[in-house]
């Protein structure tokens, strides 16, 4: 099944899923008393959601022995940036109005919109170079060297979270945890690399 | 036939809304004291005298002040409040004012009702988080109740506690918080007439989620500043603890005046976004009422007492 045409297009619907949603309430008018940061919260849920997945994809298909797995990775990590992008716009255009004074007043002096600015900045590479043309010109080491700048993605985005919420740091914490997990494992297997199998 | 009307209908024997609307499920044999036990919030206040307070702003919607609500004791998302409080028991309920006074003295809602004719005021109210709307409050001068008990010339400040009850607040151990949620004015500011002790808003009680049965409006301050649910007013001579302050010493100060000019660690205060309006627009200092109030702080530096 996982190698199957329909899946990937299922997963695409279903990745879809949340942007429609959220054009849906838009239509009914159903963005809350504050639409601009229901919006803001909302694409910037996804994104790190779609962050998350990305790298779980890696740690998921060693452990359960799933290898076709991969064929989901770039889809993932190209709708982590479509949502960070959007949330990136939301806040830029909307929320900003497009105020460059603002703007940079804001990058300069507040560290949580730096890390969110650091977070979706390291992904536009990754979604350029997504391409099998560009893994041929990089060569597969160098495009492998180059999107481990996920890593620094998905920590600068616990970090923005964090550093913006007020007090109830519950979701920060579950998704710091979780972005912790899956860089642990990596870790480990760098650190302890699984001996070649002894053959008798 | 000729029906006559009554004259004078006190508040009190007015049909609450929630119990007009659950009137089939009364005749279905529910105990009229259960339900008459449950908020009052909907039911109508007669009779609000028009203030010279008043803004003449465009009101907010209703729905958007009773669905975008801070009230952590009832969940910490915008529109959780709305949901997990629409049950809170607001009677009886009694709040003690006491402390550096001469008259220290226990009272109910119907009490706090009759302290001073109840006053329609639109005023604006500021969030520190960047957002805003305009209120028509019901309520008087909190001076008048403080008044009444008599402060003693020992009393400076003035600390209020709010309800708390994690029977009836379950989602208040996720607030991050230390609760009961507690705040503090000084006696000044306190005694002046734009600081309001508010026991409706929109010509009714005031729903849960918005401070039921009765909060304090203090509108050239954060929101945060004005308390809701109030059970404890209590005269002291040193500064009082505040919630937000203890939470976060760096980022919300004991005063907490808007104030466009000093901005918050995380976010600029220069801009609001009023609640129905897409565009910001420019935060007064103040709140818009530096005429009335800003020579309560002659000759402070309000960067250093943010």
């Amino acid at each position: 099944m996982l190698r199957s045409r329909w899946t990937k297009i299922a997963l695409f619907v279903v990745c879809l899923a949340p942007f429609a949603r959220l054009a849906w309430r838009y239509h009914t008018d159903d963005l809350t008393p504050n639409p601009i940061e229901f919006i803001t919260h909302f694409t910037g849920d996804w994104a790190i959601r779609f962050v998350v997945a990305t790298l779980a994809v890696t740690p998921v298909r060693k452990l359960l022995r799933l290898p076709d797995l991969i064929r989901f990775r770039r889809m993932l990590g190209l709708f982590a940036f479509f949502y960070a992008s959007l949330h990136f716009a939301t806040w830029f255009a909307l929320d900003k109005g497009f105020d460059m004074h603002e703007i940079l007043g804001d990058f300069t002096k507040r560290r949580f919109i730096l890390a969110g600015l650091v977070a979706y900045l390291c992904m536009a590479p990754l979604a350029i170079t997504s391409t099998k043309g560009w893994i041929r010109r990089l060569g597969g080491r160098r495009w492998q060297l180059l999107h481990r700048l996920v890593y620094v993605t998905g920590v600068a985005a616990v970090i923005h979270y964090y550093w913006l919420v007020k007090s109830d740091v519950r979701l920060p914490l579950l998704y710091g945890s979780l972005v912790a997990i899956l860089l642990a494992y990596r870790g480990a297997v760098a650190l302890w690399p699984r001996r070649a199998p002894v053959v008798s | 036939m000729l029906i006559k009307k009554s004259a004078d209908l006190r508040y009190s024997e007015v049909t609450p809304k929630a119990l007009y609307f659950n009137r089939r499920k009364f005749l279905a044999g529910i105990p009229a004291a259960f339900l008459a036990s449950r908020a009052l919030a909907g039911t109508k206040l007669p009779d609000l005298a028009k203030s010279p307070f008043s803004t003449s702003e465009k009101e907010t919607s209703y729905n958007d002040v009773t669905h975008y609500n801070n009230y952590y004791e009832f969940g910490t998302s915008k529109d959780e409040p709305a949901e997990y409080a629409k049950n809170f028991k607001t009677s009886p309920w009694t709040v003690s004012v006491e402390g550096e006074v001469a008259k220290p003295r226990k009272y109910s809602i119907d009490d706090l009702m009759h302290v001073a004719p109840l006053e329609e005021r639109i005023y604006r109210h500021r969030c520190v988080e960047g957002w805003s709307i305009v209120v028509p409050w019901a309520g008087y001068s909190l001076s008048a109740l403080l008044k009444q008990v008599e402060p003693t010339p020992k009393a400076k400040f003035v600390a209020f506690q709010t309800y708390y009850d994690l029977g009836q607040m379950p989602r208040a151990k996720f607030a991050g918080i230390e609760l009961p949620y507690v705040e503090g004015l000084r006696i000044d500011e306190a005694m002046h007439p734009l600081a309001m002790l508010t026991l409706g808003m929109y010509g009714e009680t005031l729903p849960p989620q918005d401070g039921a049965p009765v909060r304090l409006t203090v509108p050239w301050k954060y929101g945060f500043k004005s308390a809701k649910s109030l059970v404890k007013i209590r005269l002291v001579d040193k500064q009082p603890p505040s919630t937000w302050n203890i939470t976060n010493a760096h980022e919300y100060g004991f005063y907490s005046n808007v104030n466009p000019a000093v901005d918050h660690p995380r976010w600029s205060q220069a801009s609001e976004r009023r609640l129905g309006e897409l565009r910001r627009r420019p935060t007064l200092p103040f709140n818009g009422y530096a005429d009335q109030v800003a020579s309560l702080y002659t000759g402070m530096d309000l960067k250093k007492f943010y």
